[in-house]
């Protein structure tokens, strides 16, 4: 036993040394390079220069709201996958992103956000995000018991519905909200309002908190609901309880960083193969890994064809679009058919 | 220990289970057994209040179960079903699953006495040897085992099986049994199993309850409940009964449509 806790310590540690290494990577890369002894004389000047603005006002916003969105979407994607036993499933293959999507764009239409404050932009997207979780598992089942098959098409088609919605809203929205809410679709990581990047700082931290104290509750879920009931789980509240947190993290990704495909699928399957799929361990490290993954991605967008910059989206949905296909195909083999 | 009164219950609209009434003594074996879509299966999770019943109630040990909560019933009822989903864990990761109900309010760890019992208990069902093997690649009959050693790592009072011998060989079907009945006398573990298999009820149970289309259609001993008139009606089957020459349990053999007919002649 004390061989499995060493054993998640050094991955534990391994990811940590991987995350600041990525952090110093982006802050020196882009379209000014920056290098590393360079960033420790301009923080020793202080708010003088222009390399000072880039690394403060730049790239470390962008840095920080990357490590909460990735972190946060990559749980969200863990507890999706733990509650529904599928690796398949995550925030944006379950329609939970376009949900969100969509009620942030209602918000800005109907310029709720002027008039309730920011804090109604990840309002609207938990309400979005948390109504459409509920749709979906509905949905999904029947006498107790949950269809995996219909699971994900039910949530592609939700996601198709939500994104007809939304430009429905676009085409008859006025022309100054209109870039608000292509930036949303896009998913970009330019969040210029202090106030949501910490906000969302916090929710990802707090999400990772809270879902910890139901890691043996996801153990337990993997072998089935009624199992986990025999292990003395309140299923019914449980489901409850991680419904609310993940669509708490995905709404408030989705507000302040629009929609950011397959984060959440990408880096559990991956953090799995290391690790193993013991919640205790794949939670923390999914939130590493995923903060990890989306400031590389991030870097990626904004240097790839700089000056020019890609949404983020782009890249995560390239990349995750493929992964995914390739463990659809992969996935008969794994799962034994299921 | 546990007593069933009026028990009514079942899914959606149709009740599948009417009017049961038994009560189970502590360090019993008891069988029930009944047609396919006869209840048994229903029974055991009204029992783990999986289905809410429609009208009565289930009483363990004085306490109404429906008034317990989750964690104290699991502490004291282990149930070993048929819907299993193949994961990817070791033997030991699994066996240690069953101590997640004795785990504190903020304990994330398992404690060296919680490895102990797992080990303890795969050592009981003979799966220590295969503690580091994945669930997935181990036969059925071994992970029938791994079933009832997790089971056993919760400690309970009272342990439910499903079919525990369902698609194993004779071997495993002897070895599950043998493990149970040495559970049963050496621990005083109680046992309810729902089984298919007439025999093997008659051969290790001490108590067999038939179900019928929902309703109990008789309790008792072995020899009382498997009466060929009995059998006859409930399965509309012609068997003979016979006694096992070695434990004098009654044995019950079929008789083929051909042989019915050249008889018959």
């Amino acid at each position: 036993m004390r061989e499995k806790t060493i054993r998640w310590a050094f991955w534990t540690a391994v990811l940590c040394s991987l995350l600041l290494g990525t952090v110093l990577f982006s802050l020196c890369i882009g379209s000014v390079g920056i290098s590393l002894k360079k960033i420790i004389e301009v923080i020793c000047e202080g708010n003088t220069s222009t390399e000072y603005s880039i690394l403060f006002d730049i790239r470390l916003p962008r840095i920080i709201l990357g490590f909460a969105i990735g972190g946060a979407l990559s749980i969200a994607g863990v507890i999706l996958q733990g509650m529904f036993r599928n690796p398949l499933v995550e925030p944006y293959t379950l329609g939970i992103s376009g949900g969100a999507a969509l009620g942030v764009c209602l918000n800005i239409v109907l310029r709720l956000n002027h008039t309730l404050g920011l804090f109604s932009l990840p309002l609207f997207g938990f309400l979005g995000a948390n109504l459409v979780i509920m749709l979906v598992y509905s949905l999904s089942i029947r006498r107790g018991i949950l269809k995996i098959q219909g699971l994900l098409l039910t949530g592609i088609m939700i996601s198709f519905i939500a994104s007809s919605l939304i430009m429905f809203i676009m085409a008859i929205s006025r022309v100054e909200d209109l870039h608000g809410i292509v930036f949303w679709i896009m998913g970009s990581l330019e969040e210029p309002n202090w106030f949501l990047i910490k906000l969302s700082v916090l929710v990802s931290i707090l999400g990772l908190i809270i879902s910890y104290r139901f890691s043996l509750d996801l153990n337990a879920f993997s072998l089935g609901e009624e199992e986990a009931s025999h292990l003395g789980i309140n299923i019914e509240r449980t489901k409850r309880s991680l419904f609310v947190l993940a669509s708490l993290l995905t709404g408030c990704s989705v507000s302040v960083a629009g929609i950011i495909g397959f984060v959440g699928l990408v880096v559990p399957h991956f953090v799995r193969m290391f690790v193993g799929s013991d919640h205790r361990i794949l939670l923390i490290s999914s939130f590493i890994c995923g903060a990890i993954f989306l400031i590389f991605c991030d870097t990626l967008a904004r240097t790839i064809i700089s000056p020019l910059e890609l949404p983020v989206g782009v890249i995560t949905g390239i990349l995750g679009g493929s992964l995914f296909i390739y463990a659809l195909s992969k996935k008969q083999a794994v799962l034994g058919g299921k | 220990m546990l007593e069933i009164k009026d028990l009514t219950c079942g899914y959606d609209s149709e009740f599948l289970l009417k009017d049961i009434n038994f009560r189970i003594e502590t360090g019993e074996l008891v069988g029930i057994i009944g047609p396919n879509g006869s209840g048994k299966t229903t029974l055991l999770r009204a029992i783990t209040r999986v289905l809410k019943p429609r009208k009565g109630s289930i009483i363990f040990e004085g306490k109404n179960v429906w008034q317990m909560t989750f964690k104290e019933l699991a502490k004291k009822i282990a149930v070993v079903s048929q819907n299993f989903e193949t994961s990817f864990m070791n033997i030991e990761e699994f066996v240690l699953l069953g101590r997640i109900p004795h785990y504190e309010k903020f304990q994330f760890l398992e404690t060296k006495k919680d490895v102990e019992i797992a080990e303890k208990c795969m050592g009981l069902a003979d799966t220590f040897r295969l503690k580091d093997r994945l669930m997935g690649e181990i036969s059925g009959g071994e992970r029938q085992l791994a079933l009832i050693a997790r089971a056993l790592a919760q400690e309970p009072k009272l342990i439910l099986l499903d079919e525990p011998t369902a698609h194993l060989d004779i071997t495993h079907q002897v070895g599950v049994l043998d493990l149970i009945k040495r559970l049963n006398e050496e621990f005083g573990l109680t046992v309810i199993m729902g089984l298919h298999d007439l025999n093997l009820a008659s051969e290790y149970c001490q108590r067999l309850i038939l179900i019928n289309e929902g309703r109990i259609h008789k309790i008792g001993q072995p020899q009382e409940v498997l009466d060929f008139q009995i059998i006859e009606e409930v399965y509309k089957t012609v068997v003979v009964v016979e006694k096992n020459p070695i434990s004098s349990k009654p044995y019950i053999l079929i008789v083929s449509e051909e042989e019915r007919q050249r008889r018959g002649k």
